[in-house]
């Protein structure tokens, strides 16, 4: 870690312990404890619940393999008292942090393919911007609906989609060679120099409008669909799919993100504790992966996805 | 190590320029969004809407908290970022908008590079984040 994580790794501690060493700034405007919309509980309850659910939740993530946003949407709109215009506006804020942090490493070593993203992260971000403008246009209820229906898709797809280390591609379409979409990587574990091309572009490229529709109306990041087209459709092996997926997010996120706080979807109270404990929760969840069983974390959260989208459907139908 | 096709294992300028800027935003954002929460929490600067009324909010749609808490949506927040609450949409406004800094950057060079096709696309991207982040397509909640 450089020193500049270091710095922000205790920066991030010290925000977390603030309302325990200081309770009297947290109290002072808690003491009335006033039954409001969010139940009989004092108000700095939900925040603080936010963080340490964020936390848990930046583990699984990490362990799963799956991107924040993905969890936090159906969870946090599932369980906490949060109108779903606001959880889905920290959420893309949750998706686009790791994906701003993530970034730069993997474009340094050369894993995220900048020619990959930047046609892709157009269309994907172009359509983002519909899909979130889609989204804050239509009535709660028919978003939740669609939201459980896309979490258990996405449990579907967890489920049932294979991954290719290095897919074949006997031959490099139009479209990617005109764009000289390409490249050569080391795998690390074999030191072997793998050199890679994709195909199928076109198609793959007609993908992202849906990816990036749905990204923005759900406020859910999109590595979960990223990774299957970059992968199995165009062609492009698993590392350099999973890391121009991450890095994709930072951009497709945040078109969807400037939407959203434009119309004034976010609330401080409930985006800081949310990025601090996914953020934590990504750093111990990383040092974890060494002694974790992923294939049963990887069960876990798809049960948790599971759960969160049914519970989804469920108020969306209003049961 | 670059192969005849001109494929290397080493990122390419434009891609390292693009990470080392995205890396420096996102600290800085960061830093600044963690600084101005813990002003916010503290209660250095008071906020617009009292943090133990926030609950009241949360629960309502978009267009409802708007209206109910008189906040005008858009860029609106920069005339109220002498609250403490709103102060933290500095750091979320670095962090949403760094994204837009990388893109312009590397636009120099790649065309230097002669990637002129490159280098539209990543200029018709900035111009795509730019407007998204304007507000010209719609402030306000539904």
């Amino acid at each position: 870690m450089t020193k500049m994580g270091k710095l922000v790794m205790v920066s991030l501690v010290c925000l977390l312990l603030i309302p325990v060493l200081v309770p009297t700034a947290w109290s002072a405007e808690a003491a009335p404890i006033i039954p409001q919309a969010s139940g009989a509980y004092p108000w700095w309850i939900w925040p603080l619940l936010l963080l340490v659910v964020t936390f848990v939740m930046g583990i699984a993530a990490v362990l799963g393999g799956v991107g924040g946003g993905v969890l936090f949407v159906p969870i946090i709109s599932g369980f906490f008292p949060f109108h779903l215009d606001f959880v889905r506006g920290t959420g893309l804020l949750v998706a686009l942090s790791g994906a701003l942090a993530a970034g730069p490493g993997l474009l340094k070593m050369n894993l995220a393919s900048l020619r990959l993203a930047i046609p892709v992260a157009l269309i994907a971000s172009t359509f983002a911007i519909i899909g979130a403008m889609i989204g804050l246009a239509l009535p709660t209820n028919v978003i939740q609906i669609a939201l459980g229906v896309t979490i258990l898709g996405i449990c579907i797809l967890m489920l049932i989609a294979k991954k290719s280390e290095v897919p074949e591609v006997p031959q490099a379409d139009s479209l990617s060679s005109i764009l000289r979409i390409y490249g050569v990587y080391q795998e690390a574990s074999t030191g072997q120099v793998i050199d890679w091309k994709i195909h199928r572009t076109p198609q793959g490229l007609a993908l992202f409008v849906i990816i990036g529709v749905m990204a923005g109306m759900f406020g859910l990041g999109a590595g979960w669909a990223n990774v299957p087209v970059l992968n199995l459709l165009m062609g492009a092996p698993l590392k350099i799919s999973v890391a121009t997926s991450k890095f994709l997010l930072s951009i497709t996120d945040t078109s969807a993100a400037w939407i959203y706080l434009n119309k004034g979807c976010v609330i401080p109270m409930l985006v800081v504790p949310s990025l601090i404990g996914i953020m934590l929760g990504s750093f111990v969840g990383v040092r974890l992966l060494k002694v974790a069983k992923p294939a049963m974390v990887r069960w876990i959260v798809i049960g948790m996805l599971g759960f969160a989208g049914l519970k989804a459907l469920s108020k969306g139908l209003g049961f | 190590m670059t192969d005849k096709s001109g494929k290397s294992l080493q990122a390419g300028p434009e891609q390292v320029l693009y990470a080392r800027i995205l890396e420096k935003g996102m600290f800085f954002g960061l830093l600044i969004l963690l600084i101005t929460f813990t002003i916010y929490v503290l209660g250095i600067m008071s906020p617009y809407i009292k943090r133990a009324d926030v609950s009241k909010y949360w629960s309502m749609s978009v267009g409802d908290y708007l209206h109910e808490a008189h906040i005008e949506a858009g860029w609106g927040w920069i005339k109220m970022v002498g609250y403490g609450d709103f102060l933290n949409f500095i750091g979320i406004a670095i962090l949403a908008g760094v994204t837009i800094l990388c893109y312009l950057s590397i636009v120099p060079v790649l065309w230097k590079e002669n990637d002129r096709l490159y280098a539209g696309l990543a200029l018709l991207e900035a111009i795509i984040l730019a407007v998204a982040a304007s507000g010209i397509l719609g402030t306000g909640g539904h």
